[in-house]
Order: C-alpha cells, then sequence, then structure tokens
C-alpha cells in the first residue's frame, strides 16, 4: 500500500499471487526424498466469501468450471471462521500427479480472480502424508507468494514445529517459504490436511 | 487485468484531505507566532516532548490505562485464528493480542507501527459479539493499524496541544510579567495569546473531524477486508445499543480512550454534538456499510 493511501485511509485487501503454486511439483519430489513423505492427491484453496450474490456465483462458476473436465472433484466447505474451502482430489497415481492438482487449484484462483475476488484469496493448501501417519500441509499465502508447512499431530491442537522446521530447510531452495514464523498460522482441520 | 470491486469514496478522501491541508495551515499559524517569542520555544519542546513518548509509547501505555493482559494464541485460539486469518488477507504483520477484561463491549488498537502494533479486545465484547460480529470489529481495529492512524491522529493533535500549552504559558507567565516591563510586549503577548486561543479552538474542531473521517475509512477498509459489511453493521448496532446500559464507573474510566475504540463510550446523560464528537454517528456508519454491501453484491459482468 502506497503512503498516499495509508494516509487517506484508503487500504483495500492486495491482489493475489497464483503462479508460486506452480512450484510446488518440483517441491514434492525434494520433499519426498527427505522426508518420505508423499502427495495425498489432495489440495484446497481457502477464500472469504463476501456477502451477496456475486460472491456465491464465481463460486458456482469456478466449482462448473472443474466438472467440466469429467471429474466433478470440488467440494465446498465452510470453517469455523466464516471461510469457505474448495476441496480439490486428484489421483496421486495419475500420470500428471501434483502437477495435475496444482492445475487444478489454479483454475479455482484464476475463476475467483477474474471475477474480483482475488483480494479474498486467503490460502492454498497441498496435502502430504507419510507411512507412519504423519501430516503435513504445504500452505500457500496468495498475498505474500510463499509456502509454510504446517504439521499437526494426534488429536489435540498441536504442531510438531520441529518438523516443520526441517521441512523448511529442506524445501529452502525450491520454493519460496514465508520467513516471518508469526505468519505461519494454524489451519486445524482444514480439508486436504 | 481482473476488475477490483473495491471502489473509493472520493467523497470521503476529498474532505479527509481539507481537514488535513486545514490543520496543516494552523501549524504554519502557530509556527510563524512562536517565532515571534523565542522564550516560548523550550514550553513546547517540552510539550512536544511528552506528545512524541505518548505516540511512541502508544501500545503500553494504552495497555496498561485499559488493563489489557497479552494473551497467546493457546489461551484465545479464536481471537488469535480471526487475527491470524485478518492479517494474512491483508498482508499485514501480526500485531500483539491483548483481552481486557472489562464488561464494556469495545475493542481498539494502538502502536505507532503495525510491526509494534496491539489489537485488544474486552471480555463484554467477546460475549456479546459472535464470530462473524467479531470478525468484523477486528478488521476494523486491524485497519486502523493498517492507516497508521495512532500516527496521524497524533500528529493532528500536536498543533492543538501545543496551543492550549501556549495559551497557558502566556496566561500565567508571560502577560502578568512582560506586559508590566515592556512597553511593545503587552500587544505581542496579547496577539499570542488571541492567536492561540482561536489555533485550540479551530484544531479541536479540525481534529474530531479527521477522526470521524478515520472512523469510517476504517469502518469501509474493514468491510472490504472481510467482504461482510453486515457482520460489522449488526456488530454496531449491538454495542451502541448496549452502551446506554453499562456502569457508569466504567465509562468514565473508558473516556479519555475514546478516539482508539470501535464505539465511542458516552456517559448517560451526556450528549454530544455532531461537530465535537470522536466517531460518527451510527446513521452514518449503518449508511456507508449498506452502500458496500450493495456494492459487493453487484455481478461485475
Amino acid at each position: 500500500m502506497s503512503w498516499l493511501g495509508r494516509l487517506l485511509g484508503r487500504s483495500t485487501p492486495p491482489a493475489a499471487g497464483l503462479d508460486a503454486l506452480f512450484a510446488v511439483p518440483g517441491a514434492a519430489l525434494t520433499l519426498e526424498s527427505a522426508t518420505g513423505l508423499r502427495p495425498t492427491g489432495l489440495g484446497s484453496v481457502a477464500f472469504r466469501a463476501a456477502e451477496g450474490g456475486a460472491s456465491a456465483g464465481s463460486v458456482a462458476e469456478a466449482e462448473r468450471l472443474l466438472a467440466a473436465d469429467g471429474t466433478p472433484a470440488v467440494e465446498r466447505s465452510v470453517d469455523s471462521f466464516g471461510y469457505t474451502w474448495l476441496l480439490v482430489r486428484h489421483d496421486p497415481a495419475d500420470l500428471d500427479g501434483v502437477a495435475g492438482l496444482v492445475t487444478d487449484l489454479h483454475a479455482v484462483n484464476s475463476t475467483l480472480v477474474d471475477n474480483g475476488f482475488g483480494p479474498s484469496l486467503l490460502c492454498s493448501l497441498v496435502g502430504f502424508t507419510g507411512d507412519d501417519g504423519r501430516r503435513l500441509g504445504l500452505v500457500y499465502l496468495f498475498k505474500r507468494s510463499t509456502f509454510y508447512p504446517f504439521a499437526p499431530t494426534g488429536d489435540q491442537q498441536q504442531r510438531d514445529t520441529a518438523f516443520e522446521l526441517q521441512v523448511r530447510g529442506a524445501l529452502g531452495s525450491d520454493l519460496p517459504v514465508e520467513p516471518d514464523l508469526s505468519r505461519w498460522f494454524p489451519v486445524w482441520g482444514a480439508p486436504g490436511l | 487485468m481482473a476488475r477490483s470491486r473495491y471502489l473509493p469514496d472520493r467523497g470521503l478522501t476529498a474532505r479527509m484531505g481539507l481537514t488535513m491541508f486545514l490543520l496543516g495551515l494552523l501549524y504554519v499559524a502557530l509556527i510563524a507566532v512562536v517565532t515571534t517569542q523565542v522564550g516560548l520555544g523550550l514550553g513546547l519542546v517540552i510539550a512536544g516532548g511528552a506528545l512524541f513518548a505518548q505516540w511512541f509509547f502508544s501500545d503500553r501505555i494504552a495497555l496498561y490505562a485499559m488493563n489489557g493482559r497479552v494473551v497467546t494464541p493457546e489461551e484465545a485460539p479464536q481471537l488469535h485464528g480471526i487475527v491470524d486469518r485478518l492479517c494474512a488477507l491483508s498482508d499485514m504483520p501480526k500485531p500483539t493480542v491483548a483481552i481486557a477484561d472489562t464488561d464494556v463491549p469495545n475493542a481498539f488498537a494502538t502502536g505507532r507501527t503495525p510491526q509494534r502494533a496491539v489489537v485488544c479486545a474486552t471480555t463484554g465484547l467477546m460475549q456479546r459479539l459472535d464470530e462473524r460480529e467479531l470478525e468484523g470489529v477486528l478488521a476494523h481495529e486491524l485497519s486502523h493499524v493498517a492507516h497508521r492512524d495512532v500516527t496521524v491522529m497524533t500528529v493532528a493533535s500536536v498543533v492543538g496541544v501545543l496551543a492550549g500549552f501556549l495559551t497557558r504559558i502566556v496566561l500565567f507567565s508571560g502577560l502578568g510579567r512582560r506586559g508590566g516591563r515592556d512597553q511593545n510586549g503587552a500587544p505581542v503577548v496579547l496577539i499570542v495569546l488571541l492567536v492561540s486561543i482561536v489555533v485550540y479552538a479551530l484544531s479541536f474542531v479540525l481534529t474530531r473531524a479527521l477522526s470521524r473521517y478515520r472512523e469510517l475509512s476504517a469502518d469501509r477498509a474493514g468491510a472490504f477486508l472481510t467482504g461482510q459489511p453486515s457482520a460489522l453493521a449488526s456488530a454496531l448496532t449491538k454495542i451502541t445499543g448496549e452502551m446506554g446500559r453499562i456502569p457508569n464507573r466504567d465509562l468514565r474510566e473508558a473516556e479519555p480512550y475514546n478516539a482508539f475504540f470501535f464505539a465511542p463510550a458516552i456517559a448517560s446523560g451526556f450528549s454530544l454534538s455532531s461537530l465535537f464528537s470522536t466517531h460518527p454517528t451510527l446513521e452514518r456508519r449503518l449508511e456507508q456499510l449498506g452502500s458496500i454491501s450493495a456494492q459487493l453484491g453487484r455481478p461485475t459482468t
């Protein structure tokens, strides 16, 4: 935001950066060799749906767009904070694997941006899991074009911070990792985790 | 390029710009007068220093005055979750989150920069509002932080504080001593006194006007951030309606901090004329939120 925007009190939420998401397939390979975690084939997008008909219309359009591929693989849910999550499934055994998932996520994001709801995009999440049952969500922050790892453990709201930092070290050269740790906010129970 | 849904309010911007310009003129008038009386300079430096300290330590002062307690994400997961998400949406650093243990339903945000900001909600607020409404209030407060409102309002109030200080100095020391000895002194001192009083009165009205515009801007930016102007409107209606029913003792404690508040704490039986109030009327705020709601619901095509 410019200093003039601040002085005149005209801040609006910034636009979303979408393209960094395409770095995920490369990072998924690194992650598997470093930690043994593999993509679950689940990914999701969270955004704040505005009140009124225009927002609902563009969500419906995004769902229709993905359904046209033949796989109607979008599930909509609303979390306790009022954010709408669109869950995308893409079989990791497919030829295009996690790249196909990222393409689907990008289609959802583009539809929302085209309808003027880009500033409402919160984060995108790609799920990973290990043979030992460990779960990891690679969370993409649209407004900063950065990623951070989120590793919930057990049923309680606890996260494995040491493992998250280990992942940060492993992925540092593949992805722009969010440097400000206070922005690594927990997304408990997010679809796709 | 996708179309933006967020349209600026040019009328509001123009009124705010004019207010800031007039305040700037007052600075010039005050400085011109002070330079005629070099002896007053020291007193003004002290007053300015006190104001600077108030700005510099604004986060700690407000927290202390309101008896706010900094809470961890484990203690207040809901509050932290809302603030986390709003900060991610608006791409601002996460402020310190605090809770004040009082039944007055209110929230405030202070801090000289977004990096040193504090957002505080009262327990009364969290009891009365649902999640959406609480989110609307916090988005309003975070917009104050994003707009650097503590800095803007401190700078705006400097001229009034200095003029008030000047008036007192001249009245209690300058007038009697200098007028007695120096034949040319008395008229000059009288001019200083007159200008100070006029500057003080004008700056009072102007800073209050500026404060109201900043509130409307924060409402607007907060409503755009969440996309839920009606939730904010509902929170406003609840809080302002509740305001008349709360104990007076709490209200008197809260009043000096009105300018940082979400809704002003007005003691019962005390009616403020709209010219002197720090916050716009409820009707004005609801009207703006209504038009934002209509704007968001409109299809882009």
